[in-house]
This record gives structure tokens, C-alpha cells and sequence, in this order.
């Protein structure tokens, strides 16, 4: 298995005040817990159950996400670019793991 | 018990000609990242269809945008772990993909051919077995399992390389036979419901069969993302889904009748551009 | 087997139509209203003001793009009535976020309702629902 890895789609620069839009995907298998291995036992929920974008400290976006979101969740939003800094994405795993990605945005 | 499989092929005869609108394939235009790929080529000489398109042309519109964004297409998670596998030494040999080849770029044109002639094996391998063979030969190392997520990430990287490049079926050595083999396959009639490959995606294309949209069974993008997969798979993986839903004892991966198979379907669907890796329902 | 050649014929005559029949719409039996109810604390809601995106017949109900928006929301609930469970997502808008829109692929079990529910930033509810349509196709392969 590959192991889980973000992309994010986010544009370099742009203008303050600017409105961007963010694309994020990380490839996971969102296991529901709904679903059996060929024996009959159920395979546990293992799911990114929370998605956040924050920048410089301040909240564009949180998602309580549940198994019905598809695997390798894929988020999209609009985010106003306030000035030079860096966009913060988290991706939370139900073994605790939290996965990370920056993406340095400049103003000119 | 002869008439309850009489009543299944009578079910099946029903629900595909019932079913009724013939609506094709649609007019909408391939366009990845501002790079368009045409999506239907002129039938070759003696092709036993009018002309050749691709399956995406009959998906739905949100199943099309997909493929149109290389950022929205899941499938571009499997070329990402290709790159880095590309890179990374393995085996006794301690060499990687990159050490022999260069940039994997190298390889553009590659899968347009597939699957190729091998004078020294005496047959024809698919990428995965010419994975495999350069794995074993030259890394020295373990080869991969045909479904597994290191070989899909490697045949849609390399595939990616060829993207947009005509089919162009090899016709050395002794791929005639092959050719001709997979053929057979192709036309024989298998199964509970008494269907062959020709059945859905010659006889039929275009119509729907229940809800689904009976494509040309092209082989020009795998391999894909399905979503009903939620996940890559190969063309082999579809192939035995296929095979299943004819209700017949589907061959293995990697088979003999799988690769001729193949070997057939880049003859129908010479021409078309490679969608490596395109992303169907 | 004890079917005669007409009672199988009929048979599948019977399972030909069956597959004609318009797709069901699933009743609401799991708990969407629960979550509801959680999110908004049992305020009323109003009609408007949410708009859902999504295909009206999804190709596979595994992977199917569903966009909301709501202007002037400060969050929003997104339940799939027709799934075993209901919840899908909550979406909390941050003082950063140029709209109140996001987009993600959700898996619905089968033909349903999506519902929105938008919390305003005046405190109130609003609500949205769309009926996705999800295709058995007859390739299961």
C-alpha cells in the first residue's frame, strides 16, 4: 500500500485581498467500518475524521469528515489571501496520525 | 436446472434489448489541462465498427470532469508514488528505475505499444511483465504483484508519458498469433448469460445495458481510476470483472488468454490516443 | 429446480420490467434527523438560502462531487438521508474563508436525499435537499 500522501493545490502568488481557490486530496482508503474481509469479520472504521486549513494561525476551514465521504478525500474552497504567509493543512487520522502540508502563498 | 439458465439468458436478452435508447457516444471534447485529446480515431481497414471512440465519451458529464483536471483525477495519487518509486533503489543490485533509464520520460511512446514482442521471452509481455522482467533481471529484486499499488503506480506513471500518442499495436515477431488468439477470445460466447466480449461492446455499443452506457470496451486508458473501484486497477482487473459479469469462470491476471486478450484489443483500438491514466464510473 | 419452460420465461420477463421501474427514493430511517437536530439544538429551520450541487444521476454511488454554499453561513451540516449512517460532513467556516462553500465526493448507498443545513451568522438554520439518483449499472465487474 502507498503510503497516505496530501496534495494540495495552491497558487504561489496572488494579490492582497485576493480570493484563491484551494484544492486538497489525500490518498487514503477512508475504510467505513461498514464493510467484511472475506471471513465475515468486519474490517474496522479507519478514516481522515477531520480536515483543517489554517493560515498563519488563522481557521479558513475546519471538516468534521465521516465514512460516507469517498476514499482518497478530496476538499475544495475559497480562501481570501490576507498577505504573505504560509496555508496550513491537516489531515486527521483515526489512529491519532496527523498529516501535514504547508504551501507558502506571496503577496506582491 | 437447464431451463433456470434458459430464464437468466432470456433476463439477460431482455434487460439489454429492452433497455431501448441507442444514445452513443456523446460530442463532448477531452480537454486536460488545456491540452486537448481527441477521443475518437477512423475505424482502421477491416474494423467491424463504423468508428473508434474513446469510453470516455460515454461517461457522464461529472465523470468526464474528472479526468479533465490533473489534480482532480484520483488516479494521479498512483503516478505520484510511481515517481517516487522510480527513484528509489531496490534489490541486490541496489540500482533504481532512474539509474538505466534516466527520466522516466524516456519511456513516452512505450505504452502505446504495449503489449510488445519479446524475442528473448518468445512472446508478448504486457508493461506489468516488462516491469517484472526488468525488476527481476536488473534490480535483482522481488517482483510485484500485478494488483498491487506499487505496479499500478508504475504502469500509470509510465503510461502517463505516452498520453495523447496514437495506439499503435506492435505487429513483430509472432503477435499475429497472439493477435488472432485473443480474437477468438474476444468472439466466443462464455458464461450463464451466453455473452462474448462482442456482444456488449460490438453488437450493443452505444446502448445501454440496465444503466450502464455500453462503451466500445477500449483499452486506450488503462489504467484507470474507477470509482467504483475507489481505487486504480488494471486492464486485466476489468477484463476478469467482465468475464465475471457474462457469469463465467474469469481467467487470472497476467494469464495467457488475458495477454492475448490485450494483445487483441490495442488492434480495435488502433489509433486512438492513450488517456493513461483516464478515470471511468 | 421445479420451474416449467413458461413459469421461467414469465420469471424473467418479471425481472426484466422490475429493472424498468423508477429507482426508488430511500425513506429517511437512519439518523439524518438526530444529527440534525444535534447541529442546529433543535431551532427550526427555513427553506432557502442553501444550495447543494450534485449530479442528478451519479454513475456510481461510490464516488459522487457534491458542492454547498450558503452566503453568510458560519458552517454547514451535510447528511446523506439514505446511507446506513447519515452524517457525510460539517463544514466550519473560518474568518479566512472568502465564501461558504466547499466541495468534496461522498459515497451514497443508494438513490436518496442529500440535506444541507446551513447556521447563519445571525444564529439561524437554513435547509436545502436533492435527490441523487444512483444507478445500478449492469456491469458489477
Amino acid at each position: 500500500m502507498a503510503a497516505v500522501k496530501p496534495r494540495v493545490k495552491v497558487p504561489s502568488k496572488a494579490s492582497a485581498g485576493e480570493t484563491i481557490t484551494v484544492k486538497t486530496l489525500i490518498s487514503h482508503p477512508m475504510e467505513s467500518g461498514q464493510r467484511k474481509d472475506k471471513d465475515g469479520n468486519v474490517i474496522p472504521r479507519k478514516i481522515i475524521n477531520t480536515f483543517a486549513a489554517t493560515f498563519e494561525g488563522e481557521e479558513v476551514i475546519r471538516i468534521k469528515v465521516e465514512p460516507a465521504v469517498s476514499a482518497n478525500p478530496y476538499f475544495e474552497f475559497d480562501m481570501k489571501v490576507p498577505g504573505t504567509g504560509t496555508l496550513a493543512f491537516a489531515w486527521t487520522d483515526d489512529d491519532g496520525t496527523v498529516y501535514t502540508e504547508d504551501k507558502k502563498i506571496e503577496v506582491a | 436446472m437447464r431451463l433456470a439458465l434458459g430464464a437468466l439468458a432470456a433476463l439477460a436478452a431482455v434487460t439489454i434489448g429492452a433497455a431501448g435508447a441507442h444514445a452513443g457516444p456523446d460530442e463532448d471534447k477531452l480537454v486536460v489541462d488545456g491540452v486537448e485529446i481527441a477521443t475518437e480515431a477512423p475505424a482502421p481497414e477491416g474494423h467491424p465498427l463504423d468508428k473508434l471512440y474513446s469510453g470516455w465519451r460515454f461517461r457522464t458529464d461529472e465523470t468526464q470532469a474528472l479526468q479533465m483536471d490533473d489534480f482532480e483525477n484520483p488516479a494521479m495519487v498512483a503516478v505520484e508514488y510511481g515517481i517516487e518509486l522510480w527513484g528509489k533503489p531496490a534489490g541486490a543490485s541496489g540500482k533504481s528505475c532512474a539509474d538505466c533509464h534516466g527520466d522516466v520520460s524516456e519511456l513516452a511512446g512505450l505504452r502505446a505499444v504495449m503489449p510488445k514482442w519479446s524475442e528473448a521471452a518468445g512472446r508478448p509481455l504486457t508493461m506489468e511483465q516488462w516491469i517484472n522482467w526488468s525488476i527481476e533481471t536488473h534490480q535483482e529484486a522481488e517482483p510485484w504483484k500485478w494488483e498491487s499499488q506499487e505496479m499500478l503506480g508504475m504502469t500509470a506513471l509510465i503510461g502517463l508519458q505516452s498520453r495523447g500518442m496514437p495506439v499503435a499495436p506492435d505487429m513483430s515477431g509472432g503477435m499475429a498469433e497472439w493477435q488472432e488468439r485473443g480474437k477468438e477470445i474476444y468472439y466466443t460466447r462464455m458464461g450463464q448469460l451466453d455473452f462474448a466480449c462482442a456482444t456488449c461492446h460490438e453488437a450493443n455499443t452505444g446502448y445501454m445495458l440496465r444503466a450502464d452506457h455500453l462503451s466500445q470496451g477500449q483499452s486506450n486508458g488503462f489504467p484507470t481510476y474507477r470509482l467504483k473501484w475507489q481505487n486504480i486497477g488494471s486492464l486485466h482487473r476489468r477484463l476478469e470483472g467482465c468475464v465475471k459479469d457474462a457469469r463465467a469462470e474469469p481467467w487470472k491476471p497476467g494469464s495467457d488468454e488475458f495477454v492475448a486478450l490485450e494483445a487483441y484489443l490495442a488492434t480495435r483500438g488502433a489509433g486512438l490516443m492513450i488517456e493513461t491514466p483516464s478515470v471511468r464510473q | 429446480m421445479n420451474l416449467t419452460r413458461r413459469g421461467a420465461i414469465a420469471l424473467a420477463f418479471g425481472a426484466g420490467a422490475a429493472t424498468m421501474l423508477p429507482l426508488r427514493t430511500w425513506a429517511a430511517t437512519n439518523n439524518a434527523e438526530e444529527l440534525i437536530a444535534a447541529f442546529t439544538g433543535g431551532a427550526a429551520t427555513t427553506e432557502g438560502g442553501v444550495t447543494i450541487g450534485a449530479p442528478e444521476i451519479a454513475e456510481n454511488g461510490n464516488t459522487v462531487p457534491v458542492d454547498v454554499s450558503a452566503e453568510g453561513a458560519t458552517a454547514i451540516l451535510i447528511v446523506a438521508a439514505g446511507n446506513p449512517n447519515a452524517g457525510v460532513a460539517e463544514i466550519t467556516f473560518g474568518p479566512l474563508a472568502a465564501r461558504s462553500a466547499a466541495a468534496t465526493r461522498v459515497r451514497l448507498a443508494g438513490t436518496q436525499d442529500l440535506v444541507a443545513v446551513a447556521r447563519m451568522a445571525d444564529g439561524s438554520y437554513a435547509r436545502a435537499s436533492r435527490n441523487v439518483k444512483v444507478t445500478i449499472g449492469g456491469c458489477g465487474g
